[in-house]
């Protein structure tokens, strides 16, 4: 029935975190219509973070980490095809097989997948990995329970120290390779790196920073024996833990018109997704870690996340405006928030750090290995992350949300000797750095083609 | 059974670990790990743990099963 927004078809692209959400979300808001979501994947919905977790301290097998559901989703499943183009006029997604969806509304969620090692025929040796999927997490749990001699992980993102605590924990020896000064310097800034640096050193981890690995090394049989490094020295491995970040599968997107690019597909405070005009679409929706939004706390700036929490949060909003007429939509202001456990300690973010100029310690301190750090831009704050401190974060969230003065006012009484005392937050330019950063501000242009388009006529 | 606990929320309260110390542990001071894939003899275990969850964390429930429709 064209114009009842309860019935009708939709298509999700992406069966993973923020497909599934959204699906749920549609039959919870009343869609009583034909809903089909599309995934390249064979497997059913599965969650990613034990993957370099429980998964890889053998605690889970890689394929138990399935999703559940938080009801039935009515949906046709189509699972293990690709979409290969997307037809905003016809209303049409093609599909590797062939075959093509029609849609009344779309939401593409097609996530990121791992960075590449660039070098293809070195990425091809048996022994090095990416980590994204549960089968690559399969594949390399299993090189760690065979008890390899020494495993090499390149970048020292949250993704790249998982890995290497997981290793230490396990026993196995594992040199990190950092092309930035420490590791997690990306997301957190100079003075959380020091901390991370530390706890790599003291669990037993070869940390090697400001170097690149040039080259890896095969055996002449195919086998990863080693790589060498821009500071001429080499390191003899087994296994190789490629952990330079991920890349938004948005190819598929090339010929649809839509503001997608290596950022991400651009979409607005309520995830309608912009041509490359930066005209705001009506039909077509974005969530999870493809997306890119504007954010107000965040000077309005279009935002990249690669949060869990945010692809939960975003399906939901996504979801309810596709089943809602214009004055019931809602914006997508949920404050970025993740975490990540490692060497034994839970770091917690919210906010943005990157988007700071200035940090104070609020609670605790480096040494104790448990505190709040909390940055702050142009007199405001902006970000919090605690380390073992968990029940502080909802405390800094409302003074992000609120926009307090920074430094934060006194608020908790085992406030730091240091709260005063601001330090540069210290955050380097991305592109010195090995991994991608995991929240990233992208400007405000939804389109970077916009600046070339020429009007005619 | 397959549970997910939505670490962006968990305080690290540990109530879980109490009522079902075969499924959820700590991880150092305040980091859950838990087993994604419930054993049947854990589930009534899940899901008083899952009530209990002071920020409501820990949501149980079945995949999605392949070829569903
Ligand atoms: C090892 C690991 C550890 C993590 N740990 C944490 C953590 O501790 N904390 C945290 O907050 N976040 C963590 N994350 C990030 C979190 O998992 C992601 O934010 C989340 O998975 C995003 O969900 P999504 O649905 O947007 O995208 P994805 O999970 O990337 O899913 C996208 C899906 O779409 C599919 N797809 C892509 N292109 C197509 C196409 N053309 N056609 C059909 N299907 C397609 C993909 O194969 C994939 O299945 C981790 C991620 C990984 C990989
Ligand atoms: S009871 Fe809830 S908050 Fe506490 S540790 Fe378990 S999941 Fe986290």
């Amino acid at each position: 029935m064209p114009g009842d927004l309860q019935d009708g078809r939709i298509v999700i692209v992406g069966a993973s975190l923020a497909g599934l959400r959204a699906a749920e979300t549609l039959r919870e808001e009343g869609f009583t219509g034909s809903l089909t979501v599309v995934g390249d994947e064979p497997h059913p919905p599965y969650d990613r973070p034990p993957l370099s977790k429980q998964v890889l301290l053998g605690k889970a097998s890689a394929d138990t980490t399935a999703l559940p559901m938080r009801r039935d989703t009515d949906a046709d499943w189509r699972l293990g095809v690709a979409a290969t183009g997307l037809d905003p006029l016809e209303k049409r997604v093609m599909l590797a097989d062939g075959e093509s969806l029609p849609f009344d509304r779309l939401l593409i969620a097609t996530g990121t997948r791992a960075r590449p090692w660039p070098n293809p025929e070195e990425a091809s040796l048996d022994g090095v990995f990416t980590l994204r999927t549960s089968d690559e997490a399969g594949g390399l749990a299993e090189r760690l329970a065979a008890g390899p001699g020494r495993v090499l992980v390149i970048g020292a993102g949250f993704t790249g120290s998982e890995i290497a605590s997981a290793c230490r924990e396990r026993g196995i020896e594992v040199t990190v390779a950092e092309r930035g000064p420490a590791p997690l310097v990306g997301a957190l800034g100079g003075t959380l790196s020091k901390l991370a640096a530390v706890m790599h050193r003291n669990h037993g981890v070869d940390l090697r920073c400001g170097v690149t690995v040039t080259t890896l090394r095969g055996d002449g049989n195919g086998r990863f024996t080693g790589a060498d490094l821009s500071d001429g020295s080499r390191v003899d491995a087994d296994v190789c833990v490629v952990a330079l970040g991920a890349v938004r599968n948005v190819e598929w997107l090339a010929e649809s018109g839509l503001a997608a690019g290596p950022r991400g597909v651009a979409c607005d405070a309520g995830c309608r997704a912009f041509n490359m005009y930066g005209i705001v679409t009506d039909d077509v929706f974005v969530a999870g870690d493809v997306s890119r939004f504007p954010h107000p706390l965040f000077g309005y700036q279009m935002l990249s996340l690669e949060h869990w929490g945010n692809a939960v949060a975003q399906a939901e909003v996504a979801a309810h405006n596709m089943v809602s007429p214009g004055p019931l939509r809602r914006p997508h202001l949920a404050v970025p928030t993740f975490w990540s456990t490692q060497f034994g300690l839970n770091i917690k973010s919210v906010g943005v750090p990157t988007y700071s100029d200035h940090v104070v310690i609020a609670q605790g301190s480096l040494e104790a290995r448990r505190l709040a750090v909390v940055y702050g831009f142009q007199g405001r704050v902006t970000a919090a992350v605690t380390v073992d401190m968990a029940k502080s974060l909802d405390y800094y969230k409302h003074l992000i949300e609120t926009a307090a003065p920074f430094p934060p006012p006194l608020g908790s009484a085992d406030r730091a000797i240091a709260a005063d005392i601001t330090i540069p937050s210290d955050v380097p330019d991305p592109s010195g750095l090995s991994h991608g950063p995991t929240v990233a501000l992208t400007g405000h242009l939804p389109d970077r083609r916009l600046t070339v388009v020429q009007p005619t006529g | 059974m397959q549970i997910v606990v939505d670490l962006t929320r968990c305080q690290g309260y540990a109530q879980c670990v109490f009522l079902a110390p075969d499924v959820f542990e700590l991880h150092g001071e305040e980091g859950l790990l838990y087993a994604t894939a419930v054993p049947d003899d854990q589930v009534e275990r899940v899901r008083q743990a899952a009530a209990a969850c002071p920020v409501q964390a820990i949501l149980a429930g079945e995949g999605v099963s392949a070829g569903a429709r």
